[in-house]
């Protein structure tokens, strides 16, 4: 990956802020002078759903979804969901930065079953691409908000440098674009998902 | 001139206000909403907005302001456009003075759709020029070519984006408005009363003119012939951007032809296109539009050439495209070989996850209130358009049909008309009362045919992003408006019956409904409770693991994805639950409480 090119998934459940990362990223990408193309799920998919954001940064890229096999990272909000979205990943050559905490759907309780990400993660090790997995629970503790999960996950792939720019810039970005009683909190999330990139946290 | 980052739908606005609208309007649908909310968001001054209460309202005000001159936009999704199929079939014979552009959203797929009709094939049908974009950039582009358009041929024209350029995002250099929004002046004349001599005039001076266009757009900057023969292949809309990413992967080039306005076709720079070639393929999503000119036009010129597409079954008919699927059609089109791509075996199945009312949702309460009121009782629950659909899943099961918007209190009168011993119930929503569900309610109170009105009121339109209707007291623009109360509104209508409750109080609900279904006649319950997502939370839940038998009745009966199982015992996710206690209601021993 270059930095000038890089070709991004984001996924989770509808309601973890999916969409609202994917545009702190290219936020950041455009202000830091590169093309940015994205393309998103909102609508009925957003009711629980699995939600997609697809971001490409560079000037290369037509399409606004990204194919499958190319993709340099997927950040996923949840182990299912990555599994779910690995046919975007280029094999060999990309980075699953994963939240921990399986969101179990209404469906998995209905049918009493427990839905373990667990074994989503297994799965994601075994296949041999790099997988950092990022304690969500645990960040959200530490910055007393439930919704910090994203600006998390971001740290923890800009640290990774799979998003061509690095954690300063996303910060700038955040003090921009959030309103001001949230801005600690995500600063705080960015610092703290680095961590887990670098291995201080687990 | 600033450069952003632009959603598709965004830069229509942005474009439509360089092209200086005076006025817009619309009903919300996936995935037009965010046109005419950017309009008013990005506004300079001078525009006027509005939600009006259908589409078919929306273009006909949008139509009166073309005919003084006025610069005008309707927005809507490409079932709004059935709804407005009426005042558009009669305008494109009128005309317009002011430009006027009709902006529907297809949605291929579909994602959020109740059909994938192909406005593309609307516009053939309406006699319309159509414009097509491909992303983002062309779509700011494109719509002010449609405002010129427009207004020199004094014509309605329609504006086709579909989801993926409509929520896509890209770069976009905005410029400062050229054209300030003209003054209305309406001139009276002739031209503007549809009677059948006029009528006959304008059907022939239209058939002349699309010929014409065609020849005219054939030089249009976004239609473009271009590459090697002697195969070729034909593309519109995102499409092509699929078709141009394919071509990098696979790594081989050929002709292309871009076709940026379907309607009318443009046959010069498509018969230059055809010149040598001895195989198309033609790639589109919904139906197969250039594919169909181009064979006509083949087939006018006797033509040796062979096209593929959907009717060959090179291109899939129904869902949309996407890079792997044209990747794919290119390959055998071309015959080189497609790239595997490998993914590593014995992926564990994730989760299903299908749409689900959120956590507190007052829908759920509602819908729980009328099945057990009905526990045991014949009954069937028509439902309608909106987040309200959603209560056909499991466990709630309670919308048996759904058809279009404010089908449901009409269905149910056809349902009680052929099953007569049964209790019909029509559930709708509060913008779809409005929109098209008051017609439905005359039409039982006049024809005397028994049904009970379930009124969902949550104070807003959910499932598009939360719009403002005339139930509200506010417009679009920000101003206070005079609310419309549908209580009254029923009244006047004759309705027999009307109770109005607040669903999250179980017992009172229930009781409500059984009220209303022993009324007879039309009857109506109107649950009020906000939208989550206007109101703000009330105090967590919790599971008392002490009281808690694990016999997840509250699992079981509601479905509300705030209640979850771990290590075999129900917990309540406190990131989720919006505290609407409806779980405390339903639980059989007292074990969910206020959270401590």
């Amino acid at each position: 990956m270059s930095a000038e090119a890089c070709d991004l998934i984001f996924c989770g459940v509808g309601g973890q802020g999916v969409v609202l990362a994917a545009k702190l990223v290219s936020r950041a990408a455009l202000d830091a002078g590169l093309s940015v193309r994205t393309a998103e799920t909102i609508g009925m998919a957003q009711r629980g759903g699995s939600v997609v954001s697809h971001v490409r940064i560079g000037p290369s890229a037509h399409s606004p979804l990204i194919p499958h096999g190319t993709a340099d990272a997927i950040i996923a909000f949840e182990p299912g969901e990555a599994v779910r979205c690995l046919p975007y990943l280029a094999p060999g050559r990309g980075t699953v930065v994963v939240g921990r905490r399986a969101m179990p759907p209404v469906t998995a309780a209905l049918a009493r079953l427990e839905y373990d990400g667990s074994k989503m993660l297994g799965y994601l090790r075994e296949c041999g691409e790099r997988v950092i997995v990022v304690d969500g629970d645990a960040v959200c503790e530490a910055c007393g908000s439930s919704k910090v999960l994203n600006t998390a996950l971001l740290g923890a792939a800009a640290e990774a440098g799979v998003l061509g720019f690095s954690a300063d810039d996303l910060e700038r970005v955040i003090r921009r674009s959030l309103a001001e009683r949230f801005v600690e909190m995500n600063v705080k999330a960015l610092a703290l998902g680095a961590g887990y990139t670098r291995g201080d946290l687990r | 001139m600033s450069r952003e980052l632009l959603m598709g739908n965004h830069a229509i606005a942005a474009g439509a206000i360089r092209a200086g609208i005076g006025v817009v309007t619309g009903y919300p649908g996936t995935p037009s909403s965010e046109i005419l909310e950017t309009v008013v968001k990005r506004s300079p001054g001078g525009i006027y907005a509005e939600w009006s209460v259908n589409e078919k309202v929306a273009l006909e005000v949008a139509a009166g302001a073309a005919y003084a001159g006025v610069r005008s936009m309707v927005t809507m999704k490409q079932v709004g456009l059935n709804v407005a199929s009426d005042p558009l079939m009669s305008l494109a014979y009128i005309g317009v003075k002011g430009g006027m552009v009709v902006v529907v959203a297809d949605d291929p797929g579909p994602i959020s759709s109740q059909t994938e009709q192909d406005t593309r094939t609307f516009a053939a049908y309406a006699k319309l020029p159509v414009f097509d974009p491909a992303s983002p950039e062309e779509a700011y582009q494109m719509i002010q070519d449609a405002f010129e358009l427009s207004e020199r041929l004094s014509t309605p024209v329609l504006f086709r984006p579909t989801t993926r350029v409509c929520h896509g995002y890209a770069p976009i250099e905005v410029e400062e408005r050229t054209v300030s929004p003209a003054e209305g002046v309406f001139e009276r004349g002739p031209g503007w009363v549809i009677f059948p001599r006029l009528s006959y005039a304008n059907h022939g001076m239209i058939e002349e003119r699309l010929p014409r266009l065609g020849e005219e757009l054939s030089t249009y900057r976004y239609n473009v012939v271009a590459g090697p023969g002697p195969r070729g292949i034909a593309t519109g809309g995102v499409s092509e951007v699929y078709v141009r990413e394919a071509l990098v992967i696979l790594g081989v080039d050929c002709r292309l032809f871009k076709v940026g306005t379907p309607h009318p076709f443009p046959a010069a720079a498509a018969r230059e296109f055809l010149d040598g070639l001895d195989e198309v393929l033609v790639i589109e999503e919904l139906d197969p539009v250039i594919e169909r000119e181009l064979l006509m036009l083949a087939g006018e010129d006797r033509l040796a050439v062979t096209i593929h597409g959907k009717r060959s079954g090179h291109i899939q008919r129904a869902g949309e495209n996407t890079v792997e699927s044209v990747v794919a059609a290119i390959a055998v089109f071309l015959g080189v070989p497609a790239p595997v791509v490998s993914v590593c075996s014995g992926a564990p199945q994730p989760p299903a996850r299908p749409p689900v009312l959120c956590a507190g949702c007052p829908h759920r309460a509602s819908f729980y209130a009328v099945k057990r009121a009905m526990r045991g009782k014949k009954a069937v629950f028509s439902g309608d358009i909106g987040c309200y659909t959603l209560g056909n899943a499991a466990p709630l099961e309670m919308v048996d049909t759904c058809l279009c918007m404010g089908a449901g209190v009409t269905i149910a009168q056809g349902l009680e008309r052929a099953e007569p011993d049964a209790t019909h119930f029509a559930f709708i929503g509060d913008s779809t009362f409005f929109h098209t569900g008051i017609p439905g309610v005359v039409n039982a109170v006049y024809n005397g045919t028994d049904i009970v009105l379930v009124v969902l009121d949550n104070s807003t339109t959910a499932m598009t992003g939360h719009q403002t209707h005339p139930g509200l007291g506010r417009t679009v623009q920000g101003e206070v408006a005079v609310k419309v109360a549908i209580a009254p509104v029923l009244e006047a209508l004759g309705v027999s019956h009307i109770e109005t409750c607040d669903p999250m109080q179980l017992a009172g609900a229930e009781a409500a409904v059984r009220r209303a279904v022993d009324a007879g006649g039309v009857s109506a319950v109107i649950f009020e409770s906000p939208c989550i997502a206007v109101t703000t939370p009330g105090p967590m839940y919790e599971v008392d693991p002490d009281l808690c038998t694990n016999c997840q009745v509250c699992v079981q009966r509601l479905g509300c994805p705030a209640i979850v199982l771990a290590d075999d015992a129900v917990r309540i996710d406190t990131s989720l639950c919006y505290g609407c206690s409806i779980c405390a209601q339903v639980c059989p021993t007292g074990a969910i409480g206020v959270a401590q």
